[in-house]
């Protein structure tokens, strides 16, 4: 995957004013984006997945513009082919995993009927393993089915790229390193390029083919070598 | 005939209440049969109002929950005036707007010869507009209830801005607008003041429940008056308990 990003955007909260200016460059399948929190790392997978227009720059994903404040082009989230995890998932509460999962297959103003049959819902709740729990809703699940929910709804449409959030950090550690794993190898087979943010260097150790640092809205550090 | 139906409506609960032996106890039979009438108008009216209200107050509640623009603090304190006023103000403010000299009512006069004043119609209008602040406060706190975050899924997951709506921020909202609808439509039928000054009281055309008792008790009907009394509190009670039992925390997966 070839990632360009070239962004600068400032956020204001009354008298603070935050100053993001990112730029990298990247064709590696695993890229992830390291700092502390508060380091602009989520305004950045934000700025990607088109749910933050920057205040100016360029991004480009697979020979795509997705955003160019000089030309003009703003592609909306809803076409730009990507996935997103979010850190606490953000699985609708009102939709149990079958419905989650098939969400975004599904065009219209209504959801799924709660026991909708489709091919590709299918395969996924058999890749993860969620059969058994297919009629259960959010609230229902445990830490560890909901992340795979999640994946499984964001990767069911078959996104370009996958954006991960602190996708480890609703876990406890055991689990951690349990679905770090199941990530890798998941990675590997799907061969989906993937852009993850993380505050916790064994996330680095992990995926870091190629890390961008990020502190207080600046890259510090454009390369670590594996 | 377009009328058939709320005609039939308001009637249904007379033609239910004709018992073979009515012509023994005619009085009592017709007492009945008027409070029947007016149970049937103000379940009618109130109905009318909340099915208007719901699509006024969640297209309000929405907007002033989502939409940041000048003013917005001073057009949600106009919505919500209708709740703090007197009834009478509303209704001389109703009378000025849709009455058949007033800036509306004179445009349908003219154009389309409808008149609003001692209607039902204009009971309808009457109480949708005094209860419409429940509808739109309900909604305006349900829709910011709703974590945006979802929205943004459903965005990234290539959901329209029509589908998020409908698929996402409603759904999750739906329980407080619910309950908001619910109040809103025993507040329609308690509505006293703004209905007399907009419909009078016409018996079987605009005399609700609230307007019989009034005239009831006015006319030393203590009878009537009971039994409409009776049934309005049964009615309210009704509907607020179905209203608690759906309102926000009571009970379900509401949230993650």
């Amino acid at each position: 995957m070839q990632l360009s990003v070239d962004i600068a955007k400032t956020l204001r909260a009354g008298e603070r004013r935050f100053h993001l200016r990112m730029k990298f460059q990247s064709s590696s399948q695993r890229i992830v984006i390291y700092g502390h929190s508060g380091a602009g790392k989520s305004l950045a997978l934000k700025a990607i997945a088109g749910l933050m227009t920057p205040d100016s720059g360029q991004i480009q994903l697979a020979n795509r513009v997705l955003f160019d404040s000089a030309t003009g082009i703003d592609i909306p989230p809803q076409q730009r082919q990507v996935a997103y995890l979010f850190q606490d998932y953000a699985l609708f509460p009102h939709l149990n995993v079958r419905q989650n999962i098939g969400f975004g297959l599904k065009r219209g103003w209504l959801n799924s009927a709660s026991d909708v049959h489709d091919e590709t819902i299918e395969y996924w709740l058999t890749a993860f393993e969620l059969h058994a729990v297919a009629h259960q809703y959010p609230v229902q699940l445990s830490g560890g089915q909901r992340q795979r929910t999640a994946l499984a709804r964001a990767l069911a449409p078959q996104p370009q790229a996958l954006l991960l959030d602190e996708p480890f950090a609703a876990l406890d550690p055991a689990l951690r390193t349990r679905m770090r794993q199941q990530l890798d190898e998941l990675q590997r087979r799907l061969s989906v390029p993937m852009v993850l943010i993380t505050h916790d260097p064994d996330d680095v150790d992990f995926f870091g083919d190629h890390v961008v640092c990020l502190s207080e809205g600046k890259i510090i550090d454009r390369y670590i070598e594996e | 005939m377009a009328a058939a139906t709320p005609d039939l409506l308001w009637n249904l609960p007379s033609l239910v209440f004709q018992t073979p032996d009515s012509a023994l106890n005619n009085s009592s039979t017709l007492l009945m049969e008027s409070a029947w009438i007016a149970l049937g108008l103000s379940l009618k009216v109130a109905g009318w109002a909340t099915a208007i209200n719901m699509v006024l107050g969640i297209a309000a509640g929405y907007a002033l929950a989502r939409c940041r623009f000048p003013g917005r603090n001073f057009l949600d304190a106009m919505l919500t005036l209708p709740m703090v006023m007197p009834p009478t103000v509303l209704g001389y403010y109703l009378l000025v707007v849709i009455g058949r000299k007033g800036w509306i009512g004179a445009w349908l006069h003219d154009s389309f010869g409808i008149n609003l004043i001692f209607t039902w119609q204009g009971a309808v209008i009457a109480a949708a507009v005094v209860a419409f602040p429940l509808v739109f406060k309900s909604a305006r706190a349900a829709f910011e209830a709703v974590d945006d975050q979802l929205e943004q899924a459903a965005e990234v997951l290539g959901a329209s801005t029509i589908g998020i709506f409908f698929r996402v921020t409603l759904p999750l909202a739906w329980r407080g607008i619910l309950a908001g609808l619910l109040l809103a439509f025993a507040r329609g039928m308690g509505e006293f003041g703004a209905t007399l000054m907009v419909a009078g009281s016409i018996p079987g055309k605009t005399q609700t429940l609230s307007v019989a008792v009034y005239e009831a008790v006015q006319a030393g009907q203590d009878d009537t008056a009971n039994l409409l009394v009776l049934i309005t509190s049964i009615t309210c009670i009704a509907v607020l308990l179905v209203a608690g039992k759906l309102a926000p925390g009571h009970a379900g997966r509401n949230r993650e």
